[in-house]
C-alpha cells in the first residue's frame, strides 16, 4: 500500500502544539526515563489528533519526530500501525462500530444497518453532510454490553436499531444521549439485576452511582 | 455458588464510589505498608502458595513468574508492567476492575513492584478505553496525594511510581513483547523469547508483564491469606475469577465466581441461562476467542478451569464465555473471527501474516459454501502449518477456533456444500 492511499492529499502547510499540549508534552515526556523519550510517541500524535480535528497531519509528524529525535520514518511506521490514528480527515462524530463475533452476535449487524439507513455510509465513509464518519472496527472488549458503538470517546453500549437512530438523532441534535449502556446498566450487572453482591449493595452507593450516571459525559 | 463476603472485587458493578474514600472504606490500601514488611520474598512465596495462575488467558502460576526476577538490583532498574490492553473478543473484565476498583489495580502494583524489587510500573492501557484511562489517571492522582504512591510509598519508606500509557488500537499488544516494543514507541511487533523480559524486558531491563486482574488480586490474597484463595476452586485452580458471559444468554453479565464452577451453573445461575432454554445451545466458546468451541454435549458437564477445559481440548484462557444459541450461523460466527485475526496480524511473521488472511478468505468460501469437501482437510492442514511457526501465540490464537470448528461441526460445513452444489447443478440444468 502506498503511503498516498493511507494520509490525506491536502496537507496543510504547517503544524503547531498549543500552549497547553507544550506542557503537557513535557509531563509526558518526564513518564519515562531519560533517552527513551521516543516512548513518548504515542501519546504526542494521541495529543496531535485530539488538537487537529481528529486526525494528524504530515506536519505534525515532522515536528514530532523532532521533538522526541526520532526519524520521521519511525513516527509515521507507528501512526500507520496503530489503528486509532487518523491520517486523512474524519468527521465531527467519528463512529466505530465493533462487529466482531461477540457483537455480532448480539446484533452489531442492526446497528451497522441504522446507520447506513442513516447515512447512506459504508466503513471508511463520511457522510454527505460531514459530520459523521463511520469504520468497522474489530472488538473494542466491553463484550457483554454488546453491541458497542464508540462515537469519539464514548461507548454506547446495549443498542439496537431503533437506540442506534436514537442516539444518532440526539448527536445531530447536539444533545448527545449519556454514554454508556442506553438500557441503564452501570456497569457489566445482568440487565434483570445483578445475582451477586446484593449484600453488599446499599441504597447510598446505589444513590451514589445513579447521581455519578447522571452527571457523566455531559458534553 | 460464592459467597458475597468471599468475592474480591466487591464494586465490579460500579455502585459505589470508585475513588479513594469508596475504596478505603472497602479494605483497600489498608495497611499496606504492613503487607511490604513481609519482605520481598515471603510476599512472592505466598503468592505462589495460594496458586494464583494468570488472569491473562495463559493460566501462568502469577507467584512462579514473579520469582524469575533477579534477586537483586544490579545497573538495571527493575519494572512492572500491567497489561491492560484487554482486546481478546469475548473479554471485558479488566474494563471493570479499570473503571470501577482502580484502587484495587493501583494497590496491588505496589505490592506485586516491591515483591519483585521494582520502583516503577507502566500500566499499558488500550487506546479505544478512553473514559476508562481518565477514571484510572484520577485515582492515580488520588493516590499521589495521599501519599499512597511517590518517594514514600505506602509510609512503607520504598519509592514507588505508576505511570499510565495509552496504546492505540493493536490487539497484538496484549502479547508482552509486543506491548514492551510498544512502550518503547515501536510498532507493536513481538520479540522473540528468549531472551524473557525477566531478563530482558522494557528499556532492556528486568520486567515483569502481568494481567490487570493477577495484579488486582493480589492485595486481598495477602490480606486474606493464600489459605483462604487456595481454598477456592480446585486444586491447581484455585481462588475465584471474573467472568465475562456475552452472547445468547439472557443476561449478558460480569460476574465473580469461584473458579471450576460448572459451566451450565454459572449460565443459568448468574446469566440467566441460554436464550431459549440449554437445549437450544448449540455452543460456547469458552475463554475468549481464541479458544476452540465446544459443542453442546461437551458444555453439559464442563466445569470452567484451566486443567478441565484444557483437557476438554480448549481452555479457560480469559474466561470469556461467548454463548451460541441455534440460531447462529456457526461458521460465518468463526470467519468473522477469522478476519480479526487477519485484521489484527502484525505482519512479522510470514505464516501469519499470509496465513490469516488466507484462512480468512477459505472460511468465507465455506460461509457460503463455494468449496470442496477436500478443502476442508487442506484449511485444517493450514492451520497446523501455522500453529507453533510463529514467534508469537497470535498465530496459535487464529488457527484454533478454526480446528474446533472442523472438529465439532463438520457435518454442518460439508452440508453447506453440498447445498451450493446443487444450487449449482439446478442453475446449470437451466
Amino acid at each position: 500500500m502506498s503511503i498516498e492511499s493511507l494520509i490525506a492529499s491536502n496537507q496543510p502547510k504547517s503544524f503547531k502544539f498549543s500552549r497547553e499540549n507544550e506542557a503537557e508534552i513535557k509531563r509526558v515526556i518526564a513518564k519515562y526515563p531519560k533517552g527513551r523519550q521516543a516512548s513518548a510517541v504515542m501519546p504526542l500524535l494521541d495529543l496531535a489528533q485530539r488538537q487537529h480535528d481528529n486526525w494528524i497531519p504530515m506536519k505534525a509528524i515532522e515536528l514530532i519526530a523532532s521533538k522526541l529525535d526520532m526519524a520521521e520514518i519511525r513516527v509515521l511506521e507507528v501512526a500507520t500501525f496503530y489503528t486509532m490514528f487518523n491520517l486523512k480527515p474524519v468527521g465531527q462524530f467519528f463512529l466505530q462500530a465493533c462487529t466482531t463475533t461477540p457483537c455480532w452476535l448480539r446484533g452489531s449487524d442492526e446497528m451497522m444497518r441504522a446507520i447506513k439507513d442513516r447515512y447512506n455510509i459504508d466503513s471508511g465513509e463520511t457522510s454527505a453532510c460531514g459530520r459523521f464518519s463511520l469504520l468497522e472496527v474489530e472488538c473494542l472488549g466491553a463484550c457483554v454490553n454488546a453491541p458497542i458503538l464508540q462515537v469519539n470517546d464514548d461507548f454506547y453500549e446495549d443498542l439496537d436499531y431503533q437506540t442506534t437512530i436514537d442516539l444518532l438523532e440526539s448527536l445531530e441534535a447536539g444533545v448527545p444521549l449519556a454514554a454508556g449502556s442506553v438500557l441503564g446498566r452501570v456497569g457489566s450487572e445482568a440487565i434483570e439485576g445483578a445475582t451477586t453482591l446484593a449484600s453488599i449493595k446499599s441504597k447510598k452507593a446505589a444513590a451514589w452511582a445513579a447521581k455519578k450516571r447522571s452527571s457523566t459525559n455531559v458534553k | 455458588m460464592l459467597n458475597d463476603a468471599d468475592r474480591i472485587f466487591t464494586n465490579i458493578y460500579g455502585w459505589g464510589d470508585t475513588g479513594l474514600k469508596g475504596a478505603r472504606a472497602r479494605g483497600d490500601w489498608d495497611k499496606t505498608a504492613k503487607l511490604l514488611a513481609l519482605g520481598h520474598d515471603e510476599i512472592v512465596e505466598r503468592m505462589k502458595a495460594s496458586g494464583l495462575r494468570g488472569r491473562g488467558g495463559a493460566g501462568f502460576p502469577t507467584g512462579l513468574k514473579w520469582s524469575f526476577m533477579p534477586k537483586e538490583v544490579k545497573d538495571r532498574p527493575h519494572y512492572l508492567v500491567v497489561n491492560a490492553d484487554e482486546s481478546e473478543p469475548g473479554t471485558c473484565k479488566d474494563r471493570d476492575i479499570i473503571r470501577h476498583e482502580p484502587h484495587k489495580l493501583l494497590e496491588g502494583c505496589v505490592v506485586a513492584g516491591f515483591a519483585m524489587r521494582a520502583h516503577v510500573a507502566y500500566i499499558y492501557i488500550r487506546g479505544e478505553f478512553v473514559n476508562e484511562a481518565r477514571r484510572l489517571q484520577t485515582a492515580i492522582d488520588e493516590a499521589y496525594d495521599a501519599g499512597l504512591l511517590g518517594k514514600n510509598a505506602v509510609k512503607s519508606g520504598w519509592a514507588f511510581d505508576i505511570y499510565l500509557h495509552r496504546g492505540a488500537g493493536a490487539y497484538i499488544c496484549g502479547e508482552e513483547t509486543a506491548l514492551l516494543e510498544s512502550l518503547e514507541g515501536r510498532k507493536g511487533q513481538p520479540r522473540l523469547k528468549p531472551p524473557f523480559p525477566a531478563g530482558v524486558g522494557l528499556y532492556g531491563c528486568p520486567t515483569t508483564v502481568n494481567n490487570v486482574e493477577s495484579i488486582a488480586v493480589a492485595p486481598t490474597i495477602l490480606r486474606r491469606g493464600a489459605d483462604w484463595f487456595a481454598s477456592l476452586g480446585k486444586e491447581n485452580n484455585t481462588g475465584t475469577k471474573l467472568f465475562c458471559i456475552s452472547g445468547h444468554v439472557n443476561n449478558p453479565c460480569n460476574v465473580e465466581e469461584e473458579m471450576g464452577i460448572p459451566l451450565r451453573e454459572l449460565l443459568e445461575k448468574h446469566a440467566g441461562g441460554v436464550r431459549g432454554g440449554w437445549a437450544n445451545l448449540l455452543a460456547v466458546i469458552p475463554g475468549g476467542s481464541s479458544t476452540p468451541l465446544m459443542p453442546i454435549d461437551v458444555c453439559a458437564d464442563i466445569t470452567m478451569d484451566f486443567d478441565a477445559l484444557r483437557n476438554a481440548g480448549t481452555g479457560l484462557g480469559t474466561a470469556g464465555v461467548i454463548v451460541m444459541d441455534k440460531s447462529t450461523d456457526v461458521v460465518q460466527a468463526i470467519a468473522r473471527l477469522s478476519y480479526f485475526y487477519k485484521h489484527e496480524s502484525c505482519g512479522q511473521c510470514t505464516p501469519c501474516r499470509e496465513g490469516t488472511g488466507w484462512m480468512w478468505r477459505m472460511m468465507e468460501r465455506l460461509v457460503s459454501g463455494e468449496a470442496e469437501n477436500y478443502e476442508i482437510d487442506t484449511l485444517e492442514q493450514v492451520t497446523r502449518q501455522i500453529e507453533g511457526h510463529t514467534i508469537c501465540a497470535l498465530g496459535d490464537a487464529a488457527a484454533w477456533p478454526i480446528q474446533g470448528l472442523i472438529k465439532h461441526f463438520r457435518p454442518e460445513i460439508e452440508r453447506r456444500i453440498a447445498a451450493r452444489h446443487s444450487i449449482d447443478a439446478v442453475n446449470a440444468a437451466e
